[in-house]
């Protein structure tokens, strides 16, 4: 036996490390691949903990065995950890201090400058940070941050109480900025944008959206020599007005957000845009007015590619002159756009052939003659988003079969019937599917989507209500690469969907709201063949209960939220969750079997969670000691008013028929 | 003596210097040449002192004063024995400005100019003499020595290269500009312009200890080996001063460029500028602050104080001829806004005279009463400073504060590696000692062990975490297969119960001893007593 075993462990042993490296390499997608690879002989193990450089702890627990078995991270990403202290930030700064390289903080709490200080001033190397949503971040951390004079990569979104001072020490340690995000940083003005602009030459990307600021920073960002992303959405202080007494030539600039900027019409955007003849994309949702003007503006920009107008006023002509003026347009964005007619978009169309991305969603003027113009002259397009347009009618589907190169298509809330589904199964690179609310396809429709679309990836079927069990069953045999799927609100779906769905390896999303007939059964079979899966809606689905929750428990390791109000879960399908390590956000509204006992274990138990969602009604029941624990551990709980008596009641005596009762009774008399 | 005041003026300045590095003795020689070649008649003494080449003369002048001069040592400055004797030091009052030197080397003086056109004039007639004796010497038959010929050959490029200096310094003291522009493109004309750059230092950078000496060698000026004076400009001040006529009460206001001489100076008395009343009564001796209120007051003097003439404001003479501007200096000795100060900047007015004087020379007796740490001598300076006192919020971490923020910004963006200082208040709560901070984290959310069952509390975090995961099995044995031991569920039988009250059972089996969760009151252990 021992002679046997030998040769095999030497076969492992023949491969050269930069093989097991390269194969390492491949396995880096699937979360299994790599424990399966380490456990597989000693000197795998070995190599395994040297070839990673990419961490995403679970558990910060484990984090002193973790640093002792991978000594070279790089990159560190804390999204699943609520609760990053101090010590924690300051013993992984000292173990990796030569490798580390990215850290990305943005979910995690409860650290400080203190922290922050160490990590700056161990890993020099430290290139990219991450710390957005710490509205309770101050001046101290930005100073501490701007020890780390490398800093390349900076995110402070929605970190409310950094100041303009801090912003300014940031601004004249870290030179080497590239890209700084200061999107909801209300407290920045236009003096420590401005510094960033005068201190950091090397600035690619500045996100300011939400700012406070005015033309006075922009005149210093736009002489940035290399800037290319600009962002600049809802911001109100800067106006026509102040935008003319801008001077500077930016030539840099490659991509412009005005979002929501109310106060920019298209002589401001004429000033901002001075000299940036390399402009490829625009971004001017719910901001300028579509129009001539905005046409005449637009077309010095000769390598624009990308424009997004939705949610625009504007006129059909204007439209019309915005696809004259500009070159060629590969993405088109018109969702809720007021411009967009059948005359302007079959124009805009038929003089942008090589149009690839195509959003008209809610644009209720368009007919079937719009999408006849699409398909015919855009044979290139990838992508069509035509969410309830609803004018729409039935045979303009007919066309989109044409579109040989569609791989994302939104039909929801459309007059889509199983014909136009025949012809839009041969779009077979389609991968992403939308058939919500569209109340006319079956089965039969189905069939042809699962027969030539094998490379489905997402589809949506919610409250599509015709559909049952056999369109399920053939999708999920003819689309076996599908990993989200929404049959949400289908009552005639039962069981042997789910049961069809978990020969679906990769299905990482399943939405089941309101299928009332689906039972543990189906989830049992889910749970225990799907195993990538990472979020799960069973809100409404009464006949789930413990049982299945269970199996879910001993199989879904990767289940990052789980919606399940009003199912027949109790405390101990809820304690059992607590096996799952990654499990982030519950939603446990009028939970039948849920008592304050059984909600206090289980909350103390899921050591992960971030994020609960609960009835009022125990807010009183639950000891404060533990809601203390729990808002120290990082775990938000959000208390709504859900009425759980009358739901208990209207479960005894259902709602609706007890009103019709009262009613009948009342007619009776 | 027109001459020396053009010699000097071309050379003066840069032969000492040179003389003095080279050979200290011998101070005289070069001026011997500057001098005796265009007056007395060419002789051996100007040969053996004049090196072969003058260019190479020039060059070493050139190199030295700065190289030398830089540092200001006093042994350097010591004057050779015989020299010392004959100096003078200069009154003070008598000291022409430097400034006033120098432009007015730049201001030309049709005086001196044609001092020097005479003076060249002269020169020039000599070397024709000359060059007429060598043509009517080579004209006879007999050759004169080889030797002779070379000395006078030397003797008229000397000569002439002497006129073209003085020629082109003459000129050159018309164009301001020349000075700087000239460079040593052309041998020659590089030298001159060095030449003339040597009036660099006296202008440009004055801790240049530049040591002139008057050429003629009877009065020699050092100051600084007597006195310490706070520069050498006074030497070069003092050297001038010969030079040129001195001008009585020479005065200049660089602010201003009022020429000198165009307005009156007038000292005030220091009692009169602290007096609290400038007006006074000539009649009983009342003071005012204001002459309107003295002229109201002259009416109960007299009649003849109440004629409308006598009251009215007395206006400016505007008459033909401008009345003289008045300046004023400071009574204050030394003070650089006193008029024998050689820097002198004259005051504009009364008001000026007495905020300078209270500001610069009186005790600050006026106590800020917010910050009690800011003194003025003015009381209008206390005020203005009230006005912001407390409000210099924003700091930059070079210690400078600023009362606006764009002001602060301003400097940050001006300066490198200046950033701004983060307040304290900001500090306050959240600057704690790291230890400490890390200590309260830590017991707060790190450490959570807490176990179910009958697990003893001093089990490892890992094993904890199993055990929660261990003690979610059910009766039923839904975990067969994670299998693990000692795992009590004792507590899942009373989840039946719905009451919360009675927690006694309920909760225990969650709460074992090892739940150290701190209550926010902060006592360790009790906690998990208090939690039900």
């Amino acid at each position: 036996m021992e002679e046997l075993e030998k040769p095999e462990a030497n076969f492992f042993n023949l491969l050269t490390d930069e093989l097991i490296s390269m194969i390492l390499n491949h396995l880096e997608t699937d979360p299994f691949a790599t424990k399966s690879f380490s456990q597989t002989c000693r000197s795998f193990h070995a190599l395994e903990s040297t070839h990673r450089t990419k961490l995403k702890p679970r558990r910060l627990e484990f984090l002193p065995r973790t640093i002792h078995r991978y000594p070279f991270i790089s990159h560190l990403d804390f999204t699943l950890c609520p609760c990053v202290d101090d010590d924690t930030l300051n013993s992984l700064s000292l173990a990796w201090n030569s490798s580390l390289v990215s850290i990305d903080l943005s979910r995690s709490r409860f650290f400080s400058h203190v922290g922050l200080s160490a990590l700056a001033l161990n890993c020099t190397c430290l290139i990219e940070l991450d710390l957005s949503n710490r509205t309770d971040l101050n001046d101290l951390a930005a100073k501490a941050i701007a020890e780390a004079a490398n800093l390349e990569r900076l995110c402070l979104g929605r970190c409310k109480s950094i100041t303009d001072l801090g912003i300014g020490c940031i601004a004249v340690k870290c030179s080497k900025l590239r890209f700084v995000g200061l999107r909801w940083c209300i407290r920045v003005t236009d003096f420590g944008v401005g510094l960033i602009a005068i201190k950091c030459k090397e600035i690619r990307s500045l996100d300011l959206s939400y700012l406070p600021i005015t033309e006075k920073c922009l005149h210093h960002i736009l002489n940035l020599k290399y800037i290319e992303d600009l962002v600049l959405e809802h911001c109100l202080g800067i106006d026509d007005e102040g935008l003319l007494t801008l001077k500077a030539c930016c030539k840099s600039m490659k991509m412009l957000n005005l979002s929501k900027c109310q106060n920019i019409s298209h002589i401001g955007l004429t000033s901002l845009t001075n000299g940036a003849q390399n402009l490829e994309k625009l971004i001017l949702s719910y901001g300028l007015a579509v129009t001539t003007d905005l046409a005449k503006c637009l077309q010095r920009f000769q390598r624009l590619q990308f424009v997004q107008l939705d949610g625009c006023v504007g006129t059909s002509s204007g439209l019309k002159a915005v696809g004259n003026s500009c070159a060629s347009l590969k993405d088109l964005n018109l969702c809720k756009c007021a411009a967009v007619t059948d005359e302007s978009l079959s124009f805009l169309v038929q003089t942008h052939k090589d149009l690839e991305k195509l959003d008209i969603t809610c644009c209720h003027k368009i007919t079937h003659a719009s999408i006849y113009n699409i398909t015919n002259s855009c044979s290139r397009l990838t992508s069509l988003r035509m969410e309830s347009c609803s004018l729409v009618s039935k045979e303009a589907f007919l066309f989109i079969g044409q579109c040989q190169h569609l791989e994302e298509l939104d039909v929801t809330d459309t007059n889509v019937d199983d014909e136009g589904l025949e012809l839009i199964s041969r779009c077979t690179k389609l991968s992403n599917l939308k058939l919500g609310i569209c109340l006319k396809i079956t089965d039969n429709g189905l069939k042809h989507i699962a027969r030539r679309c094998s490379e489905l990836k997402h589809l949506d079927l919610y409250r599509s209500s015709r559909i049952t069990d056999e369109g399920i069953i053939t999708i999920s045999n003819g689309c076996s690469s599908l990993e989200v799927i929404n049959i949400a609100y289908n009552s005639n779906v039962t069981d042997s969907s789910l049961v069809s769905l978990s020969k679906c390896p990769e299905l990482r999303t399943l939405e089941i709201r309101g299928c009332s007939q689906i039972s543990s059964v189906g989830l049992s079979n889910i749970a225990a063949r799907c195993r990538h899966l990472e979020a799960l809606d069973i809100k409404k689905c009464y006949e789930i209960n413990d049982t299945g929750i269970i199996q879910l428990a001993q199989h879904s390791q990767n289940l990052k939220q789980i919606k399940m109000s009003y199912s027949s879960v109790t405390d101990m399908g809820l304690i059992a969750l607590a096996s799952i390590s990654c499990l982030q956000y519950i939603s446990i509204f009028n939970l039948e079997g849920l008592t304050s006992n059984g909600l206090a274990a289980v909350l103390l138990a899921c050591q992960n969670l971030t994020k609960v969602k609960l009835n009022t009604s125990f807010k009183s029941l639950l000891p404060q000691h533990i809601l203390e624990y729990m808002e120290a551990r990082g775990c938000v709980l959000i208390w709504r008013e859900k009425e759980f008596e009358t739901f208990r009641f209207s479960l005894c005596f259902p709602f609706g028929h007890f009103s019709s009762l009262f009613d009948a009774i009342h007619m009776w008399e | 003596m027109g001459y020396w005041y053009m010699e000097l003026k071309g050379d003066g300045i840069l032969i000492p210097l040179i003389e003095f590095e080279m050979d200290p003795k011998g101070s005289l020689c070069a001026n011997n040449w500057a001098g005796s070649s265009s007056l007395t008649s060419p002789g051996n003494e100007l040969e053996t002192n004049l090196s072969s080449n003058p260019s190479s003369f020039y060059g070493v002048r050139i190199e030295s004063p700065f190289n030398q001069f830089n540092q200001p040592s006093s042994t350097r400055s010591v004057l050779p024995g015989e020299s010392n004797k004959d100096i003078k030091i200069p009154d003070q009052e008598n000291c022409p400005l430097i400034d006033s030197i120098t432009s007015k080397l730049q201001d030309w003086d049709p005086n001196a100019m044609l001092n020097n056109l005479s003076f060249l004039e002269e020169k020039i007639h000599q070397l024709r003499d000359l060059v007429h004796l060598i043509v009517n010497k080579k004209c006879q038959p007999f050759g004169q020595p080889h030797e002779l010929l070379t000395q006078e050959q030397q003797l008229i490029t000397t000569d002439l290269t002497s006129i073209i200096v003085q020629l082109i310094s003459t000129a050159g003291s018309l164009l301001p500009s020349v000075r700087h522009t000239l460079t040593s493109t052309n041998p020659l004309v590089g030298q001159l312009g060095q030449l003339r750059g040597i009036n660099l230092p006296f202008g440009a950078d004055p801790s240049n200890s530049v040591r002139p000496q008057n050429s003629n060698g009877n009065k020699l000026f050092d100051k600084s080996t007597q006195n310490d004076l706070p520069n050498n400009c006074e030497m070069e001040q003092n050297y001038n001063m010969e030079e040129h006529e001195p001008k009585e009460e020479e005065d200049v206001d660089e602010g201003e460029n009022l020429p000198p001489g165009s307005y009156e100076i007038l000292q005030l008395e220091k009692e009169e500028i602290l007096a609290p009343h400038t007006h006074f009564c000539t009649i009983c001796g009342k003071g005012f602050k204001r002459d309107a209120n003295l002229r109201m007051h002259m009416r109960g003097h007299g009649d003849e104080y109440k004629t409308p003439a006598a009251l009215a404001k007395p206006h400016k003479e505007t008459g033909s001829e401008p009345k003289l501007i008045k300046r004023y200096s400071c009574p204050y000795t030394g003070c650089k806004r006193n008029k024998d100060h050689k820097k002198f900047q004259p005051l504009k007015t009364i008001l000026c005279v007495k905020n300078h004087y209270k500001r610069t020379h009186c005790d600050k007796s006026y106590t800020c009463s917010r910050c009690n740490t800011k003194k003025f001598s003015v009381m209008a300076d206390l005020k203005t400073h009230e006005k912001h006192c407390g409000k210099d919020k924003w700091l930059c971490s070079c210690g400078t504060t600023f009362s606006r923020k764009d002001k602060l910004f301003g400097h940050i963006a001006l300066f490198q590696g200046h950033t701004p200082a983060i307040p304290l208040d900001d500090t306050k709560g959240v600057a704690d000692p790291p230890e400490l901070q890390s200590r309260e984290s830590n017991s707060k959310v790190g450490s959570m062990n807490f176990s179910f069952g009958s697990n003893p509390s001093s089990e490892n975090l890992v094993q904890n975490v199993m055990d929660v995961k261990g003690n979610i099995d059910d009766p039923i044995n839904y975990f067969s297969s994670l299998n693990f031991e000692g795992c009590n569920f004792g507590g899942f039988n009373e989840f039946s119960q719905p009451a919360f009250e009675d927690s006694e059972g309920s909760f225990s089996f969650l709460m074992s001893g090892s739940f150290n969760y701190p209550p926010k009151s902060g006592g360790g252990e009790s906690s998990s007593d208090n939690l039900l």
